[in-house]
């Protein structure tokens, strides 16, 4: 009985219960006297200004209460102004699969390229090392400004924040291939192109798919940010219309929702990863 | 005339600050057909930079190299390699690894023809359960296995060894000596072996060439073995013969040719 309470996911357990008790102390307690001010202002500005009284961050419950009837009407599209919340996460989910997929369509070749003449990479590397670091909504205004689309400037900041990691280490792959597995080429006289369709590209497949990790993830990342600043729909949208409408609960179970699609996202890439990479 | 002419072979690398590094000073050596050669030294003396010039993989600085009278340049099918780690491709099979050789050796062959030779291959080295298995699945024996069998598919005129036993365990590398052995009687294949391992040399070679030490390697001095074979690797250890080649070896890369932490 005592060895399954050493057990990691025990203390999981019991740091998340630990939180959601403190979390529910700290928002249940009356945080002193109702001032006269308050009760008045109350009267005349409503409901939003009296449930300020006890705390304005939701109460566990409240959030538990106010997810279970997000996702009770999850899939409602009745009312294009109140959509489900399924639906913003699956045009996030979509934004997000074609900027990735774009990213990845441009990045696995040129990275490639780069990787198997030096001088091409050494040409091109300043360009990189310098576009690289810029984040990702810089590039939103001008997005907004050249394509006059909100959706497919939301697409292209995916794409850009999803090159970089991609396109840099395919690049690496392809260049640090292993030296005796290039001997094995050299040796046995492997013509040019066998040589990097079956050596070359199979060795650098590891480098790709972590280089694809890494840039789902920071495509997740970007899309909340990018469809709060220019998108009509969306999980990024939807959070910052909640917060204009003040609804932190729903806020909360959207971040939570978020967190949960972005580690699915990774587990996904990481078993494609395992699936795809050789063995040693 | 002799199958490998090592003529006169220097070779110098430049290093980060500029500097050339003489690595082999003026190598020469005449390897005969169906000869056993194992080149021996301390590690670092250049012995393995001297079998990738015969490879092919390094140009020689001055000096060159004759393989069957023709001057190489480059790598050739004629000359396999047994490489020091494995060096099989993990995403292949064994048997596709050994096929990716024969294909360019044998360049125009009808597959099942390929497909064949490379099968024949592993059964030579006793593999043939081994034939779908991917690397990752054999041990570490098993892969050095499919290396010799990769060399000798391609039916090379000379084999290059460079220390191809050295990571194995004592036992798995006799077997694997014993075997090498008999495929070189079979096929008569001209061999040139690194090794710092002096009872590999003895039990394997016609002649050992042992290399002063590095930089500037030279020839230090040949050995012909000349104990009759077929060797018997337990009655070796009681050989007369054998015992004074192996002082001799010893006397030579210890007092000779020490270490360069006690020459200076």
């Amino acid at each position: 009985m005592l060895h399954r309470l050493r057990q990691p996911w025990v203390a999981s357990l019991a740091i998340f219960v630990g939180f959601i008790c403190i979390w529910a102390w700290l928002t249940t307690t009356p945080s002193g006297p109702v001032n006269a001010a308050d009760a008045e202002y109350a009267r005349l500005a409503g409901q939003s200004a009296a449930g300020q009284q006890a705390s304005a961050i939701p109460s566990p419950r409240a959030v538990a209460l106010r997810g279970y009837e997000l996702i009770a009407h999850a899939l409602d599209d009745d009312n294009p102004n109140n959509l489900g919340i399924a639906w913003h996460l699956v045009y996030s989910m979509g934004r997000v699969a074609l900027g990735f997929t774009l990213a990845l369509a441009v990045a696995v070749p040129l990275g490639f390229i780069l990787g198997l003449w030096p001088a091409c990479y050494q040409a091109l590397d300043p360009f990189i090392q310098v576009l690289r670091p810029v984040s990702p909504l810089a590039w939103m205004p001008l997005a907004l400004y050249t394509f006059r689309d909100s959706t497919i400037s939301t697409i292209f900041i995916i794409f850009i924040c999803a090159v970089w990691p991609m396109l840099i280490s395919t690049a690496t792959g392809t260049a640090s291939v292993r030296a005796e597995w290039l001997n094995v080429s050299r040796v046995f006289g492997v013509p040019r192109l066998e040589h990097v369709t079956r050596v070359v590209f199979p060795a650098s497949v590891p480098m790709i798919l972590s280089g694809m990790r890494i840039s789902i993830g920071i495509a997740w990342f970007v899309i909340v940010a990018a469809e709060m600043v220019g998108a009509q729909s969306g999980i990024g949208y939807f959070i910052w219309n909640e917060w204009n409408n003040l609804q932190i609960a729903s806020m909360i179970v959207a971040i939570v929702l978020v967190g949960g699609i972005g580690l699915a996202l990774d587990v996904i890439l990481k078993r494609i990863g395992e699936g795809l990479s050789f063995r040693e | 005339m002799a199958d490998l002419n090592i003529n006169d072979v220097s070779m110098s690398f430049v290093d980060r600050s500029g500097k050339a590094l003489l690595a082999l000073d003026r190598i020469s050596l005449a390897i005969e057909h169906s000869e056993f050669v194992c080149l021996i030294g301390h590690s670092g003396c250049g012995k393995s930079t001297l079998l990738n010039i015969v490879a092919g993989l390094l140009r020689p600085t001055s000096g060159a190299i004759r393989c069957a009278g023709a001057v190489v340049t480059g790598p050739g099918p004629e000359r396999a390699m047994v490489f020091q780690s494995h060096a099989l491709l993990p995403w292949m099979t064994c048997v596709e690894n050994v096929h990716l050789a024969v294909k360019q050796a044998f360049r125009g062959a009808p597959r099942s023809e390929l497909m064949d030779r490379a099968e024949q291959a592993l059964k030579l080295v006793h593999l043939e359960h081994a034939i779908g298995k991917y690397p990752f699945e054999i041990s570490g024996g098993m892969k050095q296995r499919v290396g010799i069998a990769r060399a000798f598919a391609v039916q090379p005129k000379v084999l290059l060894l460079d220390e191809p036993f050295g990571a194995l365990d004592a036992l798995t590398r006799s077997s694997l000596q014993d075997e090498l052995v008999r495929i070189v009687e079979t096929t008569k294949t001209t061999v040139v072996m690194v090794t710092h391992d002096i009872d590999e040399a003895i039990f394997l070679s016609d002649r050992i060439v042992a290399l002063s030490n590095g930089p500037a390697a030279r020839i230090g001095r040949i050995w012909k073995v000349e104990t009759p074979r077929p060797r018997d690797r337990l009655k070796l250890t009681s050989d007369f013969e054998v015992i004074k080649y192996r002082k001799e070896i010893l006397e030579f890369l210890y007092k000779k040719a020490p270490f360069p932490q006690l020459a200076s």
